[in-house]
């Protein structure tokens, strides 16, 4: 028997180690799986590597990890907001390192992963400062047909912590509106993706057209109260 | 003569008298999103925003905020009836596939052939922040600047070499500024028009670079499409 469902957030997420890359879902307000990074937080790993869109907000979600100074880097297209604080200030200081990728070659590193590509290359960020390496030397670039394109590899994640709205026992996952966002692709990319759901249902409960991650890529799901957050995750202020 | 800068809201109206009926368009964060406002009355354009939806609406009353549901810039927004969600992978490949027909963008500066610099001032010790602006950049069919022309100072954003960290290289089409609309060719720069009351030769001092004339060139963006 195939039982997926874990039944609390600790659960779902023992194992996780130092030294993790740990793929975290959400855009802006949508899709954060905050109560598993708060599970993150109390399991204690540390020295880990953060792959968001962002770089956190206030003091919650991801924020809050940074700030319990468990991220050792942080790859990610859009560190700067109004509340990054915390991130700022430990990228000030030298505390912590950042990969700035744009957003499509993000979601596309991580596409490639999931899909087993070695490498592609990518019309985004040619003649940029971004086609370089960390080291400043320039990444592997080619013209075909007469178009510029430079070589970007896959993110591999140990492990994949995502929100989705409904899930059931074999991990069938589907999302709501817009916080379906890096969820999918980051589901796909991980050794091991542990989703956050608001309802778990029996199986077939999903309509297999409205499956949007087939179980495959999905090893825990955890369902967490609606209560505790307003619909994507966030106070309505953040 | 004198002339009168378009204010902002003339300036959203002038880049939305270019969008055809049918049109696939992303704006961009800040000054583009105006041109939602000012689409013509009887087309229908189908808004993308990079965080997974086609057929983005206007922002909803107040109190009826979903904050699943927002915009490239997190602000809470709707969607039309014909609307679709979808992941951040196949979002971008709408883009760097060339499915979306325009994408409208702010810039901190163009060059004469189309360079665009829009991401970051370069200035030590800020934190670089690049979202979606590359991929948006080089994936439209057709990437178009809204921007005033000058700076604060009196210094043209349009330039023949960027100085600020580059976004994509020749990849905007057409400039939207509060003086003058210009298309961006391997040439060189091109009029399609300007505020009453500025001469040309006024334009190109202000620019410091030339600006071929308008004649014979088609405007709107139908009739410049092949």
């Amino acid at each position: 028997m195939i039982q997926k469902i874990a039944a609390s957030v600790a659960e779902a997420l023992i194992g996780i180690e130092d030294g993790a890359t740990v793929l975290i879902g959400g855009f802006g307000t949508a899709g954060v799986p905050v109560e598993l990074i708060d599970g993150l937080i109390d399991l204690g790993a540390r020295e880990l590597t953060v792959v968001n869109n962002n770089a956190g907000n206030g003091e919650q979600g991801l924020a809050r990890l940074l700030q319990a100074g468990r991220v050792r880097k942080v790859i990610c297209s859009f560190p700067r907001a109004a509340d990054s604080y915390v991130f700022d200030a430990l990228y000030r200081s030298g505390r912590i390192a950042l990969e700035l990728v744009p957003q499509g070659n993000l979601a596309e590193r991580l596409r490639a992963a999931g899909a087993g590509i070695g490498a592609f290359f990518t019309p985004t960020g040619v003649g940029t400062e971004l086609a370089n390496n960390a080291d400043g030397s320039p990444k592997e670039a080619r013209v075909i047909d007469g178009k510029a394109y430079v070589l970007e590899f896959p993110i591999v994640g140990d492990v994949a912590l995502i929100k989705a709205e409904r899930g059931d026992r074999w991990g069938n996952l589907s999302y709501r509106k817009a916080a379906r966002n890096f969820g999918p692709v980051m589901a796909t990319a991980a050794k091991r993706t542990i989703a956050s759901v608001y309802d778990i249902v029996e199986l077939g409960g999903i309509d297999p057209e409205d499956v949007v991650t087939p179980g495959i890529h999905v090893s825990a799901v955890v369902q967490i109260p609606r209560l505790a957050t307003q619909a994507g995750g966030f106070k309505a202020t953040a | 003569m004198s002339y009168t800068r378009r204010t902002k809201d003339e300036l959203a109206r002038r880049v939305a008298q270019d969008i055809h009926d049918g049109a696939y368009v992303n704006l961009g964060i800040g000054q583009p999103t105006l041109v939602a406002n000012h689409l013509p009355r009887g087309i229908e354009v189908v808004l993308h925003s990079e965080n997974g939806i086609l057929g983005m609406g206007p922002a909803p009353v107040a109190g009826e905020e979903d904050y699943d549901l927002i915009n490239a810039g997190k602000q809470p927004v709707t969607l039309l009836a014909g609307g679709a969600y979808f992941h951040h992978a196949d979002s971008f490949g709408m883009m760097r596939g060339g499915h979306l027909d325009i994408c409208v963008l702010g810039a901190f500066q163009v060059s004469a052939t189309g360079d665009l610099a829009n991401w970051s001032t370069g200035e030590a010790g800020s934190i670089p922040a690049v979202g979606g602006a590359m991929d948006l950049a080089v994936g439209a069919k057709q990437t178009w600047v809204m921007m005033d022309l000058l700076t604060r100072n009196g210094q043209s954003k349009v330039v023949s070499q960027c100085s600020y960290p580059l976004t994509g290289i020749a990849c905007v089409k057409r400039i939207y500024s509060d003086l003058a609309t210009l298309s961006c060719t391997p040439e060189g720069l091109r009029l399609i028009d300007k505020v009453d009351g500025l001469s040309h030769a006024a334009l190109e001092a202000l620019v410091g670079l030339p600006i071929a004339a308008a004649d014979g060139f088609a405007r709107t963006h139908q009739q410049e499409t092949t």
